[in-house]
């Protein structure tokens, strides 16, 4: 649920990386804090395991800029991808805006995610939310590795509402502001559906 | 469970409300810094040393505190913890579930006590829950502003300029 204040002026609103475990959430938000002008971007903070696990999440805020008058501001947060962190995971939807769906495109890694699309889904019910509606943005990561599934195959197992989808290499950064633009775009259009 | 829809709009009236309690719980606990945030993370109001503090970090942990012990107690059959207290050596931290949806922080050190804190927190609490009432019958009413209802994808568009 977005935030809006009007004292301050700012609209707050709430972005989760979802996917399989060693996906490359983390990497995403690594990489837009590297990059991001350090004014526009807060601390990152990764609540992770010795191993660099994410244990609960990790958590990188933005500003980006004003809409009529108003600063928006965008919390990222990602979720451990990690099947057993599935009561953390949930906890972690809550008052989600967007998703980014981050999937690890090697074809060894395709029932990883979609078990995790579909714990996804499962999730968003139980929070209270439309798994058809919800502002949603498929990334599929890894594109730089050997031994990866074709766009369309990824499309075809993972893309159900045929929502705005990305190839990427978070650890070069391809892919990833394109993917991080789109979801503030379906995030702010949304908030504005839901005001009427 | 709270539904997810809309969105939570505050307006300055409220905002100067919920400073004013803030701002009164601060002298009377003798507290360092008190923040009140919405349980998603976003921080609503602040009083006292709040540039000694990284506060939208801050806020951001102690709502996912919050998430992580009311899972907790949903695993034993709770409710809620309502209320968390931190102890450190210099510095202790209490947080407290406000209606069920905003959390509110205390910082302080040895110059209050965690009684104290609890018993003003306590007062507060009953003054944060009117004013958030307040908001409820208001957003049934009007929503406000119109700023959020009029965005066009080519103002959404400046922001990528």
């Amino acid at each position: 649920m977005s935030f809006v204040n009007y004292s301050s002026r700012e609209i707050n609103c709430k972005i989760v990386y979802y996917g399989p475990g060693l996906c490359g959430k983390t990497t995403n938000l690594q990489y837009i804090h590297k990059r991001m002008d350090p004014d526009s971007r807060g601390k990152m903070i990764s609540l992770a395991t010795e191993t660099e696990r994410t244990l609960f999440f990790d958590f990188l805020p933005l500003s980006m800029g004003e809409v009529r008058g108003f600063k928006t501001r965008f919390h990222l947060y990602t979720v451990p991808g990690q099947v057993f962190y599935d009561a953390s995971r949930r906890l972690i939807l809550r008052g989600v805006d967007g998703v980014v769906f981050c999937a690890d495109s090697q074809l060894t890694r395709m029932d990883a995610n979609m078990e995790s699309l579909e714990n996804l889904r499962i999730n968003l019910r139980e929070q209270g939310y439309d798994p058809e509606r919800i502002p949603l943005v498929m990334q599929y990561n890894k594109r730089d590795v050997n031994g990866v599934a074709s766009v369309s195959e990824l499309h075809a197992l993972l893309n159900y509402r045929n929502v705005p989808e990305f190839e990427s290499s978070a650890l070069t950064g391809t892919g990833v502001f394109e993917t991080l633009k789109s979801i503030i775009k379906l995030v702010l259009i949304d908030l504005k559906k839901g005001g009427k | 469970m709270t539904p997810p829809k809309g969105h939570f709009i505050l307006h300055e009236k409220e905002f100067e409300a919920f400073q004013a309690v803030l701002q009164k719980l601060l002298a009377d606990s003798y507290a360092k810094v008190v923040f009140l945030i919405d349980k998603n993370g976003s921080m609503l109001s602040a009083a006292g040393a709040t540039s000694d503090f990284d506060t939208t970090s801050l806020a951001s942990l102690a709502a996912g505190n919050i998430a992580a012990t009311g899972g907790l107690a949903s695993l034993i059959g709770e409710k809620e913890f309502s209320i968390l207290f931190h102890e450190g050596e210099r510095d202790n931290m209490h947080i407290s579930v406000i209606d069920n949806r905003l959390i509110l922080v205390v910082i302080f050190d040895k110059r209050s006590s965690v009684g104290l804190v609890r018993l003003r927190v306590r007062r507060a609490d009953e003054e944060l829950s009117k004013i958030l009432h307040a908001v409820d019958e208001r957003k049934s009413g009007e929503e406000g502003g119109g700023v959020i209802e009029e965005l066009t994808e080519a103002d959404i568009e400046t922001l990528f300029k």
